[in-house]
């Protein structure tokens, strides 16, 4: 198997918190992880497990207070502003929300060309380069000229693949890239991110609350809870046959479509949080006892 | 199953700055204003050449004279000069004095205010710290220390009044700059590699750049106006014409030549309205704030489908609930009375029967109108939306086109609402327990202390671990999925009939989302009251309902008992939406070895 693309080791990202004395926050402690090239490698967790963190930290807008990130070897934790530059040509980033990751004032073609005339690609040649993005993302031609006020929120978040594309990156960051959309148009962006991967092997971060979302597109999952990564394996293992308990109750808590299932799940769901009740008494027994 | 065809988007392409001069042109205000201005302008650079006379050549005999004797067609003044000549020339300096305050200003507060909001740091300390300096001296002693010790040119005390007057470009700049610094569009810029001047100029100068031109307009007036109040004190340097100058001399000589003093307050007056209302014109523009709403009759109906689609209906099945009737809503149309005199409809005539202990789903997606189905029962629809056509038959009372003395009998006593963000729903001022207490005592008619007990016993029956502590706690002491809870024990304090839970588990986590789906479960069961959930999310349906209506595009296109939906669904879109689901879907596997694309 080929070497990793992204290594992270023993990650801790601790932020400040304003006023005197109190207590910074911890949003990761001690987080490890690895992304082969052409991956996809889930992050499933839910609000304030640190997943986003861990994406911004990738990206370098998260400040890195311990452990290690290494990119193809270099390593990419703490970077100076100009270093960082040089590295947008092989980490980019899909945000979550359409609305506001595109500048409204600006044009789809402007906003397009912006990472290529940053890095000397003159006019014509990133007019061209739009337009082939837009072909890439299934955008008809004629997207260049307005503004992304006009789009759906399915459209805008393939106008955001296309600016990630754009400079042919090795890596991309997508930070709940389809929890904004609605159902069809969020199947159909899915398998646009799975159709891109196929094409240009290239690797994801994938991070997402829906353990379905993250189940279809990814090789590897990742789950976060409080900060860690509780467990790491195999996408079909970790979101079929979990085995922590915070995983398993996870998944246990997604409904499922269909009436008759989903009151079994219901059922089972109950019974395993007896379990764990259970076996958190009982350790908690064990441990006063010691 | 990549079907990709993406629709094009009808609007047609509109760039926001034509509009933005079209928009200030159409407003009478903005027009009459930037006339003026413009009129002034040409005076200010053409206003030397066009004067007949040299401004400062005095003469015993024109002294006092009135307007149209000897070919002076404003008279003279109290030294005998050309009052035309000294009120153009006076424009030049009295404008370019103004501007230089103006110039100063936006430099030191808008180059400040980008660096400390876009860099922070100390930078940002340091220059907070200055501006509050510069806030707390009382400006016109500065202004009178700097004439006594630099001299009376009305250049340099305009720039002092610049320096003076930067906090207000400051303060507007590093407010947007800090609010768009965090926007993910100047994240995303970031990891595309772009610098940070370009960043600025690009991304963060294009948003602070309108309320910067509205501030100029303003600073400019009050500098004409603190400039004038200057020279008319006798403070300005008088060998050059200026209006507060001219205004000085002619108010010496109020009782001999009191039409000296009309053209420079004239001047000064009509200038600082112009660029006031100027300033408002663009406010107005930028904001779009268009407040005519008439409702015409016969006004045009947009977005209304030629015709009516028949219905999928499914018969009921043996779990169905056979109750009676409770909530009958037919032929609903919903629409928005628009600014122009038409109306959009978003609702286009649905039937929909909810029975006594019933959940009823509606299922759609963004902009399927469910929610405005589900508001115009409660009679809360948006400003401008009201139900246009159809029947809502609760209980037998008529709420389509009921007024607020109907509705105050229903809402918070036989119909309660669960919204989808607990927090916004809250209000951060009162504690959770005023904010329960408060409806009881008011809808219920309950005394203080049986209020109490009940929120208590409520706050305790949907499951919070210490109902004291959460009584007496503020919303952001609780978390989402409490903050929910309370909410539903809102809801259910009234032992409603019918509770419309508009996506009451969306913004929550999957775990308390289950948590509280158990507790909706639960308490309906416990009330048998009905329910109208309104969601986008098969699996909050397959969990809760009895029966489900999907919704799309403002229309109920099939309708029947929860397996039966699930099951056999004969409508294209409800198998398009089921086909979409993930949850059943296969895992993608593990990596395939694969040869590298690129080297």
């Amino acid at each position: 198997m080929s070497e990793s693309l992204l290594d992270i080791r023993d990650l801790e990202v601790t932020y400040p918190i304003k006023g005197f004395g109190k207590q910074p926050f911890r949003a990761l402690k001690g987080v490890s992880l690895d992304i082969k090239p052409g991956e996809t490698v889930g992050l499933v967790g839910e609000s304030g497990s640190g997943k986003t963190t861990l994406g911004r930290a990738v990206l370098g807008l998260a400040p890195v207070t311990g452990g290690s990130i290494r990119y193809r070897e270099q390593e990419i934790g703490h970077l100076h502003r100009r270093q960082r530059r040089a590295l947008s040509s092989e980490i980019q980033v899909v945000f979550q929300d359409p609305y506001s990751s595109l500048n409204p004032s600006l044009t789809i073609e402007q906003i397009l060309s912006e990472p290529l005339t940053a890095r000397g690609v003159d006019g014509k040649a990133a007019r061209a380069r739009v337009r082939e993005l837009l072909g890439q993302v299934n955008l008809p031609a004629d997207t260049a000229d307005r503004l992304p006020r006009e789009f759906s929120g399915g459209q805008r978040q393939r106008i955001a693949i296309a600016r990630a594309l754009a400079l042919d990156p090795k890596l991309i960051v997508c930070d709940e890239p389809v929890s904004a959309l609605d159902l069809s148009t969020q199947a159909r962006v899915l398998d646009l991110f799975i159709e891109i991967q196929e094409r240009t092997g290239v690797a994801y971060l994938f991070i997402s609350h829906d353990l379905a979302v993250v189940r279809h597109i990814s090789h590897r999952v990742a789950v976060m809870y409080h900060g860690e990564i509780v467990e790491y394996g195999d996408g079909d293992q970790v979101t079929a046959r979990p085995e922590h308990p915070y995983t398993q109750r996870l998944f246990m808590a997604a409904p499922v479509p269909d009436p008759d299932r989903q009151e079994q799940r219901r059922a089972d769901r109950r019974r395993l949080m007896d379990e764990q009740a259970a076996a958190d008494e009982q350790a908690g027994a064990g441990l006063g006892a010691a | 199953m990549t079907e990709l065809v993406a629709p094009v988007p009808v609007v047609s392409p509109t760039r926001a700055k034509t509009s933005l001069m079209r928009r200030l042109v159409r407003n009478p205000v903005g027009l009459t204003a930037l006339f003026f201005l413009a009129l002034v302008a040409l005076v200010a650079v053409f206003g030397p050449l066009l004067a007949p006379a040299d401004p400062n050549a005095a003469s015993l005999q024109t002294i006092l004279l009135a307007p149209g004797e000897q070919g002076y067609v404003l008279g003279a003044d109290s030294a005998g000069r050309d009052v035309l000549s000294r009120l153009l020339s006076a424009t030049q300096i009295s404008i370019g004095a103004a501007l230089v305050a103006v110039v100063v200003a936006l430099a030191l507060g808008v180059t400040g205010g980008l660096l400390a909001g876009y860099y922070g740091k100390w930078f940002d300390s340091v220059s907070s710290w200055l501006t509050g300096l510069i806030m707390a001296l009382p400006g016109i002693v500065v202004l009178l220390a700097a004439r006594a010790v630099l001299g009376p040119s009305v250049w340099l005390s305009m720039a002092i009044f610049g320096v003076l007057m930067s906090p207000a470009f400051f303060r507007l700049v590093y407010a947007s700059v800090t609010a768009v610094r965090n926007e993910l569009y100047v994240d995303a810029a970031r990891v595309s590699g772009l610098r940070d001047g370009r960043i600025i100029a690009r991304h963060i100068l294009s948003v602070v750049r309108a309320p910067v031109i509205i501030q100029a307009a303003m600073i400019t007036g009050i500098a004409i106006a603190i400039q004038s109040g200057l020279e008319f004190l006798g403070l300005g340097d008088l060998s050059v014409p200026t209006w507060g100058g001219m205004l000085s001399d002619g108010f010496t000589k109020i009782y001999n030549a009191p039409v000296l003093m009309l053209w420079p307050s004239l001047a000064i007056g009509l200038t600082c309205i112009s660029l006031t209302l100027l300033a408002n014109a663009l406010r107005d523009a930028l904001e779009r704030s268009s407040s005519t709403r008439k409702r015409r009759r016969a006004g045009k109906v947009n977005g209304a489908p030629a015709e009516r689609a028949a219905v999928v209906g499914h018969a009921d099945d043996v779990r169905a609930a056979k109750g009676e009737v409770l909530l009958s809503v037919r032929d609903l149309h919903v629409g928005y009375d628009q600014p122009d005199g038409s109306l959009t409809q978003v609702v286009h005539g649905i039937d929909l029967d909810i029975r006594k202990g019933e959940v009823h789903g509606l299922i759609g997606e963004s902009g399927s109108g469910k929610t405005q189905t589900a508001f115009s029962v409660l009679g809360l629809l948006p400003s401008g939306g009201r139900v246009t056509k159809g029947t809502i038959d609760f209980g037998g009372l008529q709420l389509a086109d009921a007024g607020e003395n109907v509705y105050r009998k229903v809402r918070g006593k036989r119909i309660a609402y669960v919204p989808q963000e607990p927090m916004s729903n809250l209000d951060g001022a009162f504690t959770i327990g005023s904010q329960l207490v408060e409806p009881m005592r008011v809808v219920l008619g309950l005394s203080k202390q049986a209020a109490t007990e009940r929120a208590l016993a409520l706050l305790a029956r949907v499951g919070l671990p210490d109902p004291k502590k959460t009584f007496a706690s503020y919303p952001h002491e609780i978390s989402g999925g409490q903050a929910q809870r309370v909410l539903i024990a809102g809801a259910v304090s009234c032992d409603p009939e019918l509770l419309i839970a508009d996506e009451p588990t969306t913004a929550l986590d999957v775990t308390v989302q289950a948590e509280v789906l158990d507790l909706l479960r639960d308490l309906q069961a416990e009330f048998g009251m009905a329910m109208l959930l309104v969601t986008h999310n098969f699996g909050v349906v397959a969990d809760l309902c009895d029966r489900v209506s999907v919704m799309q595009s403002g229309l109920i296109v099939e309708s029947g008992p929860v397996r039966s939906i699930f099951n056999h669904a004969e409508h294209p879109y409800t198998q398009s939406l089921l086909d979409a689901i993930l949850e059943d879907g296969e895992p993608r596997g593990a990596l395939a070895p694969r040869k590298e694309v690129s080297a």
